[in-house]
């Protein structure tokens, strides 16, 4: 099954489990079913609770947190997830904010999906990777869909916290397939430690180095991994969390023995370096095994730039397997 | 309809058969990324041509290409930008939504050039009066709250912004019954803004109602809101038109041929001559280079 209707089938079932859920957002009515059709069949399933808004991404969220606020619970689609710059404030200063500033905690099950990421020609409005923007807000917790983790069972977690979570969805995963019980691949296998997929070699050992990434690089990081054991003859592990803040892999036990005995650490993200996601992973592995980590933790983001329209410039630009591939051997070696 | 002449009538046909060549070359697989064509809308900015001036402004957005045609008649230009070739207006950086030549910009993001618009047209009054910023936005953009914040402040400070609405009837897959409530007249009344409407598909005609009041801008400065119903005769980018098929909407193309069918047939196999040679010569350039983002 792809990635994409795995999501769809997640909507589905949350609507028809829980009477209290609500969809929102910008043409997911059928028979259009969304821009990229992840909301196909629910507003003929569930007519009531599934709505086509106008282009108004700041009511949006605030209509979701409205929802959330009187006891309901909202999902809410930002058509590109660059636009939920214009939910900024609904999704910060009220959403996230009101879970704690009233004295009691108030419980707000919204989640702000955005399909996000590059690799298409969208340009340079239509291709971001925001997670940065959102990090490290208090009550604002950020997930990525991934083609391990299934979505329902995300879904369900995000809405139990009972406090904003932004979903972001790298586009190109939308087609990809879901990884089946076990197997990425004859070379590679996975499991799970506490919500993180693990990705290592099928006959074991240790890792020469250790990726982590959110669920859009994963494919990026596999291919890297191949390429660095067919050619290099290195062995690497893949850590991909579900739940991208908080996330403290230095306090999941069952990662600190792998993360303890791999010769490099490397943090791979989209989006631009600068207050990021993965420097805030590197700053925790450095501060918690500072004395067992051999090498600094290894970090690779995309170019300082704009995002170009034009493919061979996008190229340049965004993190590639080969970018994830330079990277570990300049940290090992270089 | 009103006859025109050759030259308006060889750049609404440039506007036509550049959309249509932009198509076949995506069903092609010449192109990557998304496009928004203009076709049914073609007449508006050639109506407005002689109106504006160089030294406007002009604000446009994702359906754009007609915009910008009528203004810099540079098909080169624009499919190389489209297609990241070599002499693209932007480099190849902005593509087809996000474009900048001189005093005419259009960005990707519904209702974001509205304040930007207001800001420039704060400038044009003080520095160089009778200029005007013109901004174009479907109906579909006014529900995003940065149009009324603008429409506010340019009507408390006079400010010679000119929107176009172009109201097509959609939004992506969205009709405007669903997604406006009231309308775009009772919108701008209610800030005291000036707002007038057109039906007519004929250039000739449509020049001779707002030729004045853009005069009148000039003179005495403040927002006007021009709302021409029109139609997307198109999908919103390629492929993804779910209506369902029913009499087919107005188009100026098919009255105008109707009208004046020889000249039509003269000029519309000029215009498409032309697009196919800049097709196979665009389609032939070496990719663009840019100089990166500290250029
Ligand atoms: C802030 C923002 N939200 C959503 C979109 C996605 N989008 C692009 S065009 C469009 C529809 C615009 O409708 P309208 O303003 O009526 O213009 P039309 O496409 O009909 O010309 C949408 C939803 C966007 N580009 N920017």
């Amino acid at each position: 099954m792809r990635v994409g209707e795995n999501l769809n089938r997640a909507l589905h079932g949350l609507l028809r489990d829980d009477p209290s859920v609500y969809v929102l957002g910008e043409d997911i009515l059928d028979p259009y079913g969304g821009a990229f059709k992840i909301t196909k069949g629910l507003s003929e399933r569930f007519p009531d609770r599934v709505l086509a808004t106008p282009l108004s991404e700041g009511a949006i969220a605030g209509v979701a947190a409205g929802l959330a606020l009187a006891g309901d619970k909202a999902v809410v689609e930002i058509m590109f997830g660059d636009f939920a710059a214009l939910a900024f404030d609904q999704i910060v200063n009220f959403a996230a904010k009101s879970v704690t500033m009233y004295g009691r905690r108030v419980p707000m099950p919204l989640v702000v999906r955005c399909p996000s990421g590059g690799h298409r020609g969208y340009g340079p409005t239509h291709s971001q990777t925001l997670q940065k923007h959102f990090l490290g807000v208090p009550g604002l917790s950020l997930f990525e869909v991934t083609p391990f983790h299934d979505n329902r069972v995300v879904l369900d977690r995000m809405l139990a916290l009972g406090e904003p979570c932004l979903l972001f969805e790298d586009k190109v995963l939308y087609t990809r397939p879901m990884y089946g019980e076990g197997a990425v691949d004859e070379l590679f296998a996975w499991r799970t430690v506490d919500d993180v997929a693990v990705v290592e070699l099928a006959d074991g050992g240790d890792p020469d180095y250790t990726l982590i990434v959110p669920g859009g690089l994963v494919h990026r990081a596999v291919s890297a991994m191949r390429a660095l054991l067919l050619e290099h003859d290195l062995a690497g592990a893949l850590l991909v969390p579900s739940r991208l803040h908080p996330f403290d892999p230095a306090g999941v036990p069952g990662l600190v023995p792998l993360l303890a005995r791999t010769g490099l650490v490397c943090v791979a993200e989209d989006g631009t370096a600068g207050g990021t996601w993965g420097e805030h992973v590197a700053a925790g592995l450095h501060a918690r095994l500072w004395g067992t980590l051999r090498r600094p933790v290894a970090l690779v983001s995309s170019a300082p730039s704009v995002i170009p329209t034009a493919v061979h410039l996008e190229r340049e630009v965004l993190v590639q397997d080969t970018t994830i591939r330079s990277a570990v051997l300049e940290g090992l070696h270089g | 309809m009103n006859g025109l002449a050759d030259e308006d009538l060889a750049l609404l046909l440039l506007i036509r058969c550049f959309e249509r060549k932009l198509l076949a070359l995506f069903e092609q697989g010449e192109l990557n990324g998304t496009t928004h064509t203009c076709l049914g809308q073609e007449y508006v900015p050639v109506s407005l041509r002689p109106l504006l001036r160089d030294s406007d402004w002009i604000f446009s957005n994702h359906r754009g290409h007609g915009h910008y045609l009528a203004r810099f008649d540079d098909p080169e230009g624009l499919l190389a930008e489209i297609m990241g070739r070599k002499g693209a207006v932007c480099d190849g950086v902005g593509g087809s939504q996000h474009l900048r030549r001189g005093r005419y910009l259009s960005t990707g993001v519904q209702g974001q050039s509205m304040p930007v618009a207001a800001g420039v047209a704060l400038h044009l009054r003080r520095h160089e009066p009778g200029t005007l910023a013109c901004a174009y936005i479907g109906d579909g953009t006014w529900g995003e709250g940065a149009v009324y914040e603008a429409l506010n402040m340019a009507a408390l400070w006079r400010l010679p912004l000119l929107v176009v609405v172009e109201h097509n009837g959609i939004a992506q897959s969205t009709p405007t019954s669903a997604q406006m409530a009231g309308t775009v007249a009772g919108r701008a009344a209610a800030f005291g803004v000036r707002h007038h409407a057109l039906d007519a598909l004929d250039v000739t005609a449509v020049r001779h109602e707002v030729a004045p009041l853009i005069e009148e801008m000039r003179t005495d400065p403040g927002p006007l809101v021009l709302e021409f119903r029109t139609h997307r005769l198109g999908p919103h980018s390629k492929g993804d038109d779910v209506r369902p098929p029913g009499a087919p909407p107005a188009d100026w193309y098919a009255a105008y041929r109707a009208a004046h069918p020889a000249q039509s047939a003269r000029i519309e196999a000029a215009a498409r001559d032309r697009v196919e040679r800049v097709a196979a010569e665009v389609t032939a350039r070496p990719l663009a280079s840019w100089g990166g983002a500290c250029a």
